[in-house]
C-alpha cells in the first residue's frame, strides 16, 4: 500500500477494525522497507528477534526510543537524496534529534498535515498571524522544530505576518494594521505554547492596562509544543484558555501534540478538549514495566506510529511522554479513531529507568 | 505582460536567470525549498491579488507545473 491511497482516505473517518487492518499494512511494509535500507535498523530489529509473521497487529512491532535519533544517524536514503534535515529542539548542551528527510516523505508530511488541519479549519486558507519572529526559519538547513512548525502551518494561511520582531517585541503597529485590514474575517493564528504565553499573552495583558486591547474574537489559535515550560507558571490549559479569551476575545483555541521525529502525523485536539489520531498514525500507551497495553482510563509511556516516514526509521516510536486513552471512535465531536490526552514529559530517571527495561528486552 | 511578472516573481524569489528560471523544478536549488515556496507563493499572490488553495500549493512543483495552475484555477491569462 503506498502512502498516496491513504492521502484518499477522509482523516478521522475510519473506525477501529478498518484503521486497524490499513495501518498494520502500511506499518508491515515500513518495517520491511527499512529493514532493506538502514543497517543499524536491521541490527536492530535481529536483536530483538523480530518475525514478521508473528505480528497480528501493529502494537507487535517493534519500536524504537526517540533518543536514539540523539544518538545515531538513523537514515533508509543515500545522504545525497536528503533535502531537509530537522532537528528537535533541545536545550543549550544537549543532544538533539536529526530526522533526514527526502522529497517523497517531506511532501507526504505537508500533505498529511493538509488532510488533518483542514479537517479543523475548512478547505480555504486564512489571514495569518505567525506569534513568533521572522529569524527562527532562516537556517534553512536545520529546522528546528518552532522553524518546521511554523512553516507546516503556513500553507493554511495567507498574507502571513510575524507578530513578534527578533528581540521577541511584539509589533503592535503591524498587528493593528493586519487587524484593521481583515475586519470581520477569520484568522488563524499559529504559535509555540510557550511563545504564546510568554511574548504575547502577556504583553496583551500590559498593554491593556495601559488601555490599549486588540480585538481577536475572530481568530483561531494553533498552539503547540507542550506545557513543559509552562509548568513553572501554573499554567493549565484551560487557563491558558480562559485567560487569551478575557485578553483578547479569542475563544476557538486548539493544541495540538506532535513532534519532530514524526512530522506531518500531528494530534489536534478537539472542541470536547480530546486530542485525536488520525488515519495516518496511532497512539499506543504502555505499562512502563513491562510495556503491555495499557486500558482506557490508564496512564502510561506513549508510543506513537506513523505511516509516513520512508526516509529514516521513524515508523514507530516510543516518546518520554506519559498519556491516557480517554477512548476511540466515540468522542461527542464526532471524529472516529483513538483520542486521548498528555499528562507530560516523563521524568528524567523514569526515562532512564525505561530505557533500561527497554536494552533489557533487547538483550 | 502576466508571463513576464510571472518569471520576474522566480527570478527575484531564488536569484535565477531566465533560462534557469524556465526550467526550474521544487527543491533543485536550495533557495526553492519550503521556505522558499512559502515565499514564492506568498508573492504570487500579491501580485496576481489571488488566493490559491491549499492543494495547488501543494502541487506546485515546477515554473511550468506553476504556469498550469495559475491559469487553470485562477484564471491568470499567459
Ligand atoms: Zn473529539
Amino acid at each position: 500500500m503506498t502512502f498516496e491511497e491513504l492521502l484518499q482516505v477522509p482523516p478521522y473517518s475510519l473506525g477501529h477494525e478498518e484503521k486497524h487492518a490499513l495501518l498494520t499494512e502500511r506499518l508491515l511494509e515500513l518495517t520491511e522497507h527499512h529493514r532493506d535500507r538502514c543497517p543499524e535498523y536491521r541490527r536492530m530489529l535481529k536483536s530483538v528477534g523480530y518475525d514478521a509473521g508473528s505480528v497480528s497487529g501493529y502494537e507487535d512491532l517493534p519500536f524504537l526510543p526517540v533518543r536514539l535519533f540523539k544518538e545515531l544517524s538513523l537514515r533508509s536514503v543515500p545522504q545525497e537524496d536528503v533535502v531537509k534535515t530537522m532537528t528537535s529542539s533541545g536545550t543549550t548542551g544537549q543532544a538533539v534529534s536529526r530526522i533526514y528527510l527526502d522529497r517523497t516523505t517531506s511532501a507526504n508530511q505537508q500533505k498529511a498535515m493538509v488532510k488533518i488541519v483542514s479537517d479543523f479549519l475548512g478547505a480555504s486558507r486564512l489571514p495569518m498571524i505567525v506569534l513568533d519572529c521572522p529569524s527562527v526559519v532562516k537556517d534553512r538547513n536545520m529546522f528546528s522544530a518552532r522553524g518546521a512548525g511554523i512553516l507546516g502551518f503556513s500553507i493554511f494561511g495567507a498574507r502571513k505576518i510575524y507578530a513578534l520582531d527578533d528581540d521577541m517585541h511584539l509589533d503592535r503597529e503591524a498587528l493593528t494594521a493586519f487587524l484593521e485590514k481583515f475586519q470581520g474575517q477569520d484568522i488563524l493564528l499559529f504559535g509555540f505554547t510557550f511563545m504564546v504565553w510568554q511574548h504575547f499573552y502577556k504583553e496583551l495583558v500590559r498593554l491593556k492596562e495601559q488601555g490599549v486591547t486588540f480585538d481577536l474574537s475572530r481568530g483561531i489559535l494553533i498552539h503547540g509544543g507542550g506545557w513543559k515550560k509552562l509548568a513553572s507558571e501554573a499554567v493549565s490549559p484551560q487557563e491558558f484558555h480562559d485567560r487569551l479569551r478575557d485578553v483578547c476575545g479569542i475563544d476557538r483555541v486548539h493544541d495540538y501534540y506532535g513532534m519532530v521525529e514524526q512530522t506531518g502525523c500531528i494530534y489536534m485536539q478537539c472542541e470536547c478538549g480530546h486530542l485525536h489520531a488520525s488515519v495516518f498514525s496511532d497512539v499506543i500507551m504502555r505499562r512502563p514495566l513491562d510495556f503491555g497495553v495499557c486500558g482506557v482510563g490508564e496512564p502510561g509511556i506513549i508510543q506513537v506510529v506513523s505511516a509516513i516516514p520512508e526516509s529514516y526509521p521513524g515508523h514507530s516510536l516510543l516518546t518520554e511522554d506519559e498519556g491516557v486513552l480517554l477512548g476511540e471512535d466515540d468522542c461527542p465531536c464526532g471524529r472516529k479513531g483513538k483520542y486521548f490526552k498528555i499528562n507530560g514529559r516523563l521524568k528524567n530517571a523514569e526515562i532512564r529507568g525505561c530505557s533500561d527495561t527497554y536494552a533489557a528486552k533487547f538483550a | 505582460m502576466n508571463a513576464e511578472k510571472y518569471l520576474n516573481i522566480f527570478k527575484e524569489s531564488f536569484d535565477v536567470d531566465e533560462a534557469t528560471a524556465k526550467g526550474l523544478k521544487y527543491q533543485d536549488i536550495p533557495a526553492w525549498d519550503s521556505v522558499g515556496h512559502m515565499s514564492l507563493i506568498a508573492a504570487l499572490e500579491d501580485t496576481f491579488d489571488i488566493m490559491m488553495d491549499t492543494d495547488d500549493i501543494i502541487d506546485f512543483n515546477s515554473f511550468e507545473k506553476g504556469k498550469e495552475i495559475l491559469a487553470k484555477n485562477y484564471g491568470i491569462e499567459f
